[in-house]
């Protein structure tokens, strides 16, 4: 059987953009796969992502680092409540009218975001081998805040 | 009536691992769930950090017991995506037939859990036995009955010599054997089908619309496999997705049923058309570049987002398992049931708490 | 609809052989090619620690100074890799079971 293709290429889109660029792509079928956060030097950055039989679409914003806000697609997408949920208890992203807010009891564990230091991890530029651990000082270790070593 | 809030997990017998529901009860009927993870939490995402990208195989691993060898062949085919790597076939055929027996025991392992809900003990002990077979080949071509530890960047570790594949093939026939016997009993028998039909329909397009993966989205009659895309050996293998239309409990259960023997007939095809050659490549060098790979488990598609930007350890490395894609399905479907179908509701999404928290 | 579709299914199987083996009253057979423990041959090792490096949950310590090899059991994930990138060979997986400890030490060679 012959492979599908499989595009991977990622459209950088302002915040701004967000909500009719995935309203179109609901009206032409496509389902939703992911969203994810990463947490780099210079902020957040978001990717969304979308598949229609084996072709994806994929979107990145980026955020700055102090108080990012992103408008929930979940009136569009129901089920990017879970992802949305999940990006505001790990990173800390506040996102605007989910359709079910679990006000950061979703990940439900013991030392909330940013899990023991004072402010929000951020990954301090690397050389290109070191494996700098560089956030979360605390004695437990940090549950989910995914930092980014970055050279 | 009053309304009470019954909690169901973390520790429940049905749950294979912990969630936490809370259940909005009035007089038997459940109005609303309110889910609360995080108990099998691990922060594996962040141990990318620590851990070079070769070694990063063992963790991706060990994200799950059950679904445990297509998370590492989905890692090493992302990162060989990224960094353009050639695997060798007979390495690309050797991660199918490993693929598709590790579907195997996930489906009887299901099987088993599900029999289990129904409180069908003595079918559970069966369904497990079976699995034991399945075990016990794994064992012998990979060294570990749950953690296979075969997968490597650039191919696999060890090899199946042409002995070896004869006496898998003899073993998978008296396992569909056995396996014929117990989805004899899982389709037919009354009480089975008592506590299976009619019990969680998800029409068509809700099923689509709500993001659910695998055997949910296919006992609902939409035609989606990730096998379809071809990777791994799956371009020369002849294969066509399981699906049903009914979208109730009790197709998802025969939508499971089906791929067991459609597995079982993969690995017969894998094994004929198994090319010679060698089983890895070298790789040297850092990866540099970002993928989106999406494979096939159990469960249904899982989507790896690696990032990488040139040293040792990946920038970021994101796992979005299927169990996660599943779960709106589970919260849409849970309100309106009947108390004692909660359990089978939970357990037809086939829910890997520990693939949903990494 | 079928009634009592187990019958067969129990009664042939409480008559047969189990598939399982019944330990402790059999000893355990390993299946040949399982990865059980990992065992040093001392007399080739020349002491240049890769296979301390390549460890991924660093069970394995070496000394090159002092010749002393150790390893922490417990840790041990029997994955091999320490096996294929020993460049002597001293280093291989045996199908035998760890022996149950009840204190944390570390084994030396």
């Amino acid at each position: 059987m012959t492979p599908l293709p499989q595009d991977q290429s990622v459209e950088p889109i302002p915040v701004s953009a967000l909500l009719e660029k995935v309203d179109a792509l609901r009206k032409q079928g496509y389902r939703l796969v992911q969203i994810s956060a990463t947490r780099l030097p210079d902020g957040l950055e978001l990717t969304y992502s979308f598949a229609l039989e084996g072709r994806l679409a994929q979107f990145r914003l980026h955020l700055p680092d102090d108080n990012p806000r992103v408008p929930s697609i979940s009136s569009i997408y129901w089920c990017a409540f879970l992802y949305e949920n999940e990006m505001h208890d790990l990173f800390g992203l506040a996102v605007e009218g989910m359709a079910v807010d679990f006000k950061g009891t979703f990940y439900n564990t013991a030392i909330k975001f940013p899990f023991g230091s004072t402010k929000a991890p951020v990954a301090k530029p690397a050389t290109t081998t070191a494996t700098s651990a560089s956030s979360a000082p605390a004695p437990t270790p940090p549950p989910g805040s995914t930092t980014a070593t970055a050279t | 009536m009053p309304r009470t809030i019954i909690p169901f997990g973390p520790q429940h017998p049905v749950l294979p691992e912990p969630v936490h529901l809370d259940l909005v009860v009035e007089d038997e009927k459940v109005l609303e769930a309110r889910p609360s993870i995080g108990f099998i939490h691990r922060g594996l995402e962040k141990l990318v950090e620590k851990k070079d990208y070769v070694e990063f195989v063992y963790i991706a691993e060990r994200i799950c017991g059950i679904c445990s060898f297509i998370h590492g062949q989905t890692y090493c085919q992302a990162i060989e995506t990224i960094m353009n790597v050639a695997v060798p076939p007979r390495a690309l055929y050797l991660r199918t037939i490993w693929g598709e027996l590790s579907r195997i025991h996930s489906h009887l392992l299901w099987l088993g859990l599900m029999a289990d809900a129904m409180g069908f003990e003595s079918l559970f002990m069966h369904s497990w036995r079976v699995r034991e077979r399945v075990l016990k080949i794994i064992e012998r071509t990979t060294g570990g009955r749950v953690i296979f530890g075969t997968c490597k960047i650039g191919g696999v570790r060890r090899d199946i010599s042409g002995d070896a594949l004869k006496q898998m093939l003899a073993d998978l026939k008296q396992i569909e054997k056995d396996a014929r016997d117990i989805t004899r009993v899982f389709l037919n028998d009354s009480s089975v089908k008592d506590r299976l039909c009619g019990v969680g329909v998800l029409p068509r397009q809700e099923a689509y619309d709500l993001g659910c993966v695998g055997p949910m989205l296919r006992a609902s009659g939409v035609v989606q496999d990730m096998r379809q895309l071809g990777y791994a050996a799956f371009k020369d293998l002849d294969f066509a997705p399981i699906t049903r239309t009914d979208g109730d409990s009790y197709a998802r259960c025969a939508v499971r049923c089906e791929e067991l023997f459609q597995s079982m007939d993969i690995i017969r095809q894998a094994a004929m058309k198994i090319p010679e050659g060698e089983i890895a490549v070298k790789v040297a060098g850092n990866p540099n570049g970002e993928v989106l790979t999406r494979t096939e488990q159990p469960r249904g598609e899982v989507a790896y987002c690696l990032k990488a930007n040139g040293s040792k350890n990946l920038q970021r490395f994101r796992v979005r398992t299927p169990t996660f894609a599943n779960l709106p399905a589970m919260l849409k479907l849970l309100p309106g049931c009947e108390l004692a179908d909660v359990p089978v509701l939970v357990l037809t999404i086939d829910p890997c708490i520990s693939c949903t928290e990494r | 609809m079928a009634y009592f579709t187990m019958t067969s299914l129990a009664l042939k199987w409480a008559l047969s052989r189990p598939v399982t083996s019944r330990y402790p009253f059999e000893p355990r057979r390993a299946l040949p090619g399982s990865r059980g423990t990992l065992m040093f041959a001392r007399d080739t090792c020349v002491y240049c620690t890769v296979c301390a490096k390549k460890c991924p949950t660093g069970a394995l310590a070496v000394n090159r100074a002092q010749k002393k090899w150790t390893i922490d059991r417990l840790l041990c994930i029997t994955c091999g890799y320490c096996v294929e990138a020993c460049p002597k060979k001293s280093l291989s997986l045996g199908t035998a079971h760890d022996v149950p400890t009840v204190t944390k030490d570390r084994e030396c060679f």
